[in-house]
Parts: C-alpha cells; sequence; structure tokens
C-alpha cells in the first residue's frame, strides 16, 4: 500500500465512523419534535444497550476449550454481587477484575 | 471579574467531577491503548500511523481492525464495509442519547465525535451530569485513549510486570453500569431481551458479525412488545 493509499484507508474508517455516530443526531434533529416511536426508542434501548454490551465482552470466550469461560462468567458474577451489595462502580470493577486475574493465574 | 472567577470555580468543579466519572474509563482506555501502541509498533508502523487512527477515527474495535487493513493490500471498499459494521453499535447509542445531547449547542459535534462505548455508558449513567460535564468526561475519555497508545507505543517493550487479564476492566465496567441501570429501572424486559438476541446471535452467526443481526433482533422484540413496554417510560416523563 502507498502513503497515499494508507491516508485514503485512515479517512475512509474516520469518516464512516463518524457516520454512525452522527447519524441518528442529523435524522431526528433537536428543533423538530422526535417521533413518538424513536422516544420510546430513546427510553428503552439503553437497557437493552448494555445487556448487549456485557455480552459482547463476552465474544472471543471459548466455550469449549481451556478454562471453559469459568473465569469471566465467575469475574461478572462478582461484579453483580458487589453492585448489588454495595452499589460502589469502582468496587465492583475492581473486586471483579482481581478475581479474573487470579482465576486465569491459578486455573493454568 | 467576580463573574469570571465564579466561571472558573465552576469549570473546575465540572472538571473533578467529571474526572471521577470518568475514573472507570482511564483504566480501561489505558490497558486496550497501550495494547494498541504495542502492536501498532510491533507491526512496524511509524508513529503516525497509529497516532492519527487514534485522533480521527477514536474507535477501539476500528482502529484495531485498521492496523490490519493498512498491512494489507488497498481495499477501499473493505474498509467501508467493516467500519459499517463494527460501527453499527453507535447508531443505538446515538438514539438512547437524543435526549441528553439536545441543546447542547458547539459542545454537540464534539459530543457526538466522542461517542465510543464506555463514553456512553459513563454519560447515560451519570443523569444528573451537567453538560459541560457531559463534554468533559468525553474529552477525558479522548484523551486517555490517545496516551493509552501514546505509552504503549513508545514504552510498551520496557513493560515489565505482568498486567495480563487486566483487560477485563473493560467488562466489569460494562457488568458493573448495566447492573446500576438494572437496579434504577423499573421496567427490566429490555435487559433480558439485550443479552438474548445478543447471546443468540452470537451462538448462531458467530463472533465476527453477530452485532448488526443482534441489533436487529432486539430492535424487532422491542417493536413488537412496544405495547406493554411503553407505558412505563411515559408515566416516568409526567412525573
Amino acid at each position: 500500500m502507498t502513503s497515499q493509499q494508507q491516508i485514503i484507508t485512515i479517512v475512509i474508517l474516520a469518516v464512516i465512523t463518524f457516520m454512525t455516530r452522527a447519524l441518528p443526531f442529523l435524522v431526528f434533529p433537536a428543533g423538530k419534535p422526535t417521533p413518538k416511536y424513536i422516544q420510546y426508542l430513546g427510553k428503552a434501548l439503553p437497557l437493552a444497550v448494555f445487556g448487549m454490551l456485557v455480552v459482547y465482552c463476552l465474544k472471543d470466550v471459548q466455550w469449549l476449550e481451556g478454562m471453559h469461560g469459568i473465569p469471566e462468567v465467575v469475574g461478572i458474577l462478582a461484579c453483580v454481587i458487589m453492585h448489588v451489595w454495595r452499589r460502589q462502580l469502582f468496587l465492583s470493577m475492581a473486586v471483579s477484575t482481581a478475581v479474573y486475574m487470579i482465576l486465569i493465574r491459578v486455573m493454568v | 471579574m467576580l463573574f469570571l472567577r465564579f466561571e472558573k470555580l465552576m469549570i473546575k468543579t465540572s472538571l473533578t467531577r467529571a474526572f471521577k466519572l470518568s475514573l472507570p474509563v482511564l483504566t480501561g482506555y489505558w490497558f486496550l491503548g497501550i495494547t494498541y501502541g504495542v502492536l501498532a509498533e510491533s507491526m512496524g508502523f511509524s508513529y503516525w500511523y497509529p497516532l492519527s487512527m487514534a485522533v480521527f477515527i477514536f474507535s477501539g474495535s476500528a482502529e484495531f481492525l485498521g492496523l490490519g487493513m493498512l498491512a494489507a493490500n488497498f481495499n477501499p471498499l473493505a474498509a467501508a464495509s467493516m467500519a459499517l459494521v463494527v460501527g453499527a453499535r453507535h447508531l443505538f447509542y446515538g438514539v438512547s442519547m437524543l435526549d441528553r445531547y439536545k441543546g447542547m449547542g458547539w459542545r454537540k459535534p464534539f459530543l457526538i465525535f466522542w461517542l465510543t462505548d464506555e463514553t456512553f455508558a459513563v454519560n447515560y449513567n451519570a443523569r444528573e451530569a451537567s453538560a459541560t460535564e457531559m463534554l468533559l468526561v468525553s474529552f477525558l475519555d479522548y484523551f486517555y485513549w490517545i496516551t493509552g497508545g501514546f505509552m504503549g507505543y513508545m514504552f510498551g517493550s520496557l513493560l515489565k510486570f505482568d498486567i495480563h487479564g487486566l483487560e477485563f476492566v473493560v467488562t466489569a465496567m460494562f457488568t458493573a453500569i448495566f447492573m446500576d441501570q438494572f437496579l434504577k429501572e423499573k421496567e427490566l424486559r429490555p435487559a433480558w431481551i439485550g443479552i438474548g438476541c445478543t447471546a443468540v446471535s452470537l451462538f448462531v452467526v458467530g463472533s465476527q458479525y453477530f452485532v448488526i443481526p443482534a441489533m436487529i433482533g432486539i430492535l424487532l422484540m422491542l417493536t413488537a412488545f412496544r405495547k406493554k413496554l411503553e407505558p412505563s417510560y411515559f408515566e416516568e416523563v409526567r412525573k
């Protein structure tokens, strides 16, 4: 690839990524009333999207080999339990990450 | 004078609050950014490539794939479709933030450009955050990502301590924010829809292309259950 082609590649990635971020705001500008259906989606989507993101993080887990995803599942459970118990973002993150890092070392 | 001082104080407290809000992202972005910088360096790229991608694209997943593309043959169509597949999830963040990012004026283009998974998660979850705070959170996240990449590129080979597994902070952050929302919200069915559709899609389609089918599934389910789900949200609005 020439350096010109490399620049074009980066520009394509940048423009399309920005478009995916900007599109909803362009289609439903702040000045006009947003359709009821989109308002409903704006309310119902976030929780679904957070669920999607958690599963998204598990995309590269090998369920049938190695550690069978046990460190990931236990780490997530630790995070859920900590959060129900103490409701502190940082504490939940720190404890569950520690649990995960210990598990992948112990289970080898 | 007094007004100016007041303004300064406001920015100071906003920055402190934004910094606190953005802390969960700091760990994740530095870790991922370092990984990205190390990878770019190991592939033999000059620093300008990872840096310009971090500055102009600002999307971890697109940039990791971008490194591979820059090393391969020129294929603009593949680059475009890949960016679309990987970036499609931003559409959902935009729709979810339409309301929150209303009336942002000059800040809006920046808020949109900086709308990553993590920034969306933090800003959406911080319901009482002001416009300035959300803008600063977005900016700080951008800053963390760029500095992380820099550290990885420059000093990655000097890294001596074993940080293997630290990438789990990203999963932990999304899980903790998911739980935060889950415990706040009255209507919990969208959570099950999101988890269910994504898990099924991942299982059926495989890890490369599962996001768009999952998004379509979520949209269809939310549309199908609109009559049942909608009342609980608009009650909230009336209040």
